[in-house]
């Protein structure tokens, strides 16, 4: 295959894991919360996922049933990482960047717990569904290879969020919720309801992240080691793509290209780069993330900005 | 026509906030809530490991952290670096700024101290460059973290966002340099054979007297200067701050400056006195273990010191329990006892005010 296609192609399965997580952290920012525990509960998802695969090994169930219960299960895992954090949060109005890295230590610490305990004794069976994952491309000799079902789930839930965040009644209360709540509760939007419903939601996709990350994208035992990173750049996205899903789309790919340039490059334009060269091109997506920050918050421009009232907890009785 | 009574129900309890709890009190929450979580803990940990039962996990535990002369070193370290950091965070979130780029600020003030003794090691007297790695360290620490605070006090940048983002690229820095000092050795950086803080009676002694003397420093400088004060105004109200005439941002940045300073303290204690090396992971997330530690104390250094201590007996007890198993058991620990401390604290800021039930031929007013 041409190299530069195979670039892009490998670019889009790796962005899909960035794209998980950062729609579930938009969902979330979008009703005010700041939700650093993202890579925790990414790497949840991944472990839930995996676990549900090794005890459906020898079920003999088909592999189109597998698939969705591995998915679902991925997506409880957020889900109930997702009702620990908006319960301190939502509930007992707790500090969210605290509540948030706690949620990530804890995370990452379960994750590398089941899953090193899975790898004892020959436990590490789940990687057998890597084919499920990957179809319908899974004969695929080539980069292909890893454009799997949930790279189109991914746009699919991307381009969803899009469209209920923007088009719709739900999404535009949700807004409202993140930027002023206390106008919201006083319009009749239930505001804890759309802060809970959001945040599980949000936790949820991010989850998938993990699980596709392992098991499509990496297909390795070693890749949950990994996800705490992916998990930290998706948070990125949020904010180089201004809090809007499908322009996320986009973003991520962009981001994977970037992640992955440092050791494509050489090979693509047939240059000796020098071995140092890669942490910075790694570092990039960071670096141009600084600058959108900065450079929306020079502009100003009202619709580029995060919801307003974001890592702030509400309390009706506070003036 | 039918009317429909429409018929509001007072809900089971509601929320109002405390006006004032006794200190004891607040105490008596949260040991409750520490030990509620221990107790959790151990129940998990009979589930999830093999042959360990409540009474043997507590015992490790505390085995595991004070055992012996060693591990009661080990313990002092590992507190004194972590309160160092968590000193480092503190002005700024009493300034209610969300400095989480503590990590990063570390670690680029262990690069700087790194470089200096890379470059000048051997190539004049000792002192002077142990001098030249702390200027360096402080330097690069103050603008890693003025950074942000120049952009928060000139354009309202976010800064968690935006501190958040400069850890990864000081992580991004250090590779870039290990790979170019040590191309060909796997970008693994060796023991420096510069550079090295003496060593007192003990090797981690002056690491622990350091600390010490810089939590009774950040203590003055937050409660007895005007700078301090300055300090908690921003945090309380930046509109009051203006009304009397404090420059927010000037605070801001200076603040910043201070708090990315002591980073890069650390940063030089971590290279200087304990590893004399540095990798990307030199810092192994103690930036943000520093942030819980720096909240759980209510920004107080001086209770910093108890909560840097606990924080870090829980890591290392619960490494002892886990050793046979895995690495990453104490993350969960530690990660279920904060959830508990961090939910006790609602109990503390807040009170239920239950539903008063109607008494016998009377209304509930």
């Amino acid at each position: 295959m041409n190299p530069f296609l195979d670039f892009l192609i490998t670019a889009i399965p790796l962005g899909i894991t960035f794209l998980y997580g950062c729609v579930g952290e938009i969902l979330t920012e979008k009703a005010g919360h700041l939700n650093l525990g993202i890579p925790g509960i990414m790497c949840v998802g991944g472990t839930c996922g995996c676990m549900a695969l090794r005890i459906l090994k020898n079920s003999g169930l088909p592999w189109f049933v597998i698939l969705p219960i591995a998915i679902l299960a991925a997506f409880a895992g957020g889900l109930l990482m997702g009702l620990i954090y908006s319960f301190l949060t939502v509930t007992l109005k707790a500090n969210q960047n605290v509540t948030g890295l706690a949620m990530t230590t804890f995370g990452v610490g379960v994750t590398k717990f089941v899953m090193s305990k899975m790898a004892v004794g020959g436990g590490m069976m789940y990687l057998y569904a890597c084919d499920y994952f990957r179809f319908p491309f899974q004969q695929s000799k080539s980069a292909l290879k890893y454009c799997g079902v949930m790279v189109f789930l991914g746009i699919a839930i991307a381009l969803i969020a899009a469209f209920v965040l923007n088009k719709t009644r739900v999404g535009l209360h949700l807004r409202a919720v993140g930027e002023n709540p206390a106008t919201a509760d006083a319009v009749g939007i239930n505001v804890t309801k759309y802060k809970y419903v959001a945040t599980l939601i949000g936790s949820g996709i991010a989850a998938l992240g993990g699980l596709f990350y392992i098991m499509d994208y990496a297909g390795s035992y070693e890749a949950y080691k990994s996800i705490e990173g992916m998990g930290w750049l998706a948070v990125a996205l949020v904010i180089f793509t201004l809090w809007r899903p499908n322009l996320s789309i986009l973003g991520s790919l962009l981001f994977g290209l970037l992640y992955i340039a440092g050791s494509r490059i050489p090979t693509l334009l047939g240059i000796q780069l020098d071995m140092s060269a890669t942490p910075l091109l790694q570092m990039l997506p960071y670096a141009v993330t600084i600058v959108v920050l900065i450079v929306i918050s020079v502009r100003k421009k009202r619709e580029h900005q995060p919801p307003a009232s974001l890592g702030v907890p509400y309390f009706r009785e506070e003036r | 026509m039918k009317t429909i009574e429409k018929r509001t129900r007072e809900p089971l309890f509601h929320v109002v906030k405390r006006d004032s709890l006794p200190v004891w009190k607040g105490m008596l929450i949260r040991v409750i809530a520490v030990v509620a979580a221990i107790l959790l803990c151990a129940l998990l940990s009979v589930i999830m490991l093999e042959n360990v039962d409540p009474i043997k996990f507590v015992t490790t535990l505390f085995d595991g952290a004070i055992g012996s002369q060693r591990r009661l070193w080990k313990l002092a370290k590992d507190t004194a670096v972590l309160l160092c950091i968590s000193l480092a965070v503190t002005p700024a979130f009493r300034m209610k700024f969300w400095n989480i780029g503590a990590e990063g600020q570390t670690l680029v003030g262990a690069l700087a101290s790194v470089a200096v003794a890379y470059y000048l090691g051997g190539k004049m007297p000792e002192p002077l460059l142990l001098v030249l790695m702390l200027v360096a360290s402080v330097a690069a620490g103050a603008v890693w973290g003025g950074l942000p605070a120049l952009c928060k006090a000139k354009w309202n940048t976010n800064e968690t966002l935006f501190t958040l983002m400069m850890n990864y690229v000081a992580t991004g820095l250090v590779a870039y340099f290990l790979a170019l000092w040590c191309p060909s050795n796997g970008s693994v950086l060796g023991r420096l054979d510069f550079g090295h803080l003496p060593v007192v009676l003990h090797e981690y002694f002056l690491l622990i007297v350091v600390t010490l003397v810089l939590t009774a420093i950040v203590y003055v400088y937050l409660h007895y200067t005007k700078h301090g004060y300055e300090i908690s105004v921003v945090g309380e109200s930046e509109n009051t701050a203006r009304y009397i005439g404090i420059n927010v941002g000037k605070v801001i940045v200076r603040t910043m400056i201070v708090s990315g300073a002591i980073c890069g303290l650390a940063g030089f204690l971590i290279v200087g006195a304990l590893d004399h090396s540095i990798t990307t992971t030199s810092v192994g997330g103690l930036g943000f273990t520093a942030i819980m530690v720096s909240w759980l104390a209510k920004f107080n250094p001086l209770i910093m010191v108890g909560t840097s201590l606990f924080i870090t007996f829980l890591q290392q007890g619960c490494a002892e329990i886990g050793s046979a198993v895995d690495p990453s058991f104490p993350n969960i620990i530690v990660g279920i006892v904060l959830f508990f401390i961090i939910g006790c604290e609602f109990f503390i800021g807040y009170k239920l005010q239950f539903r008063k039930f109607p008494k016998k031929g009377g209304r509930a007013s």
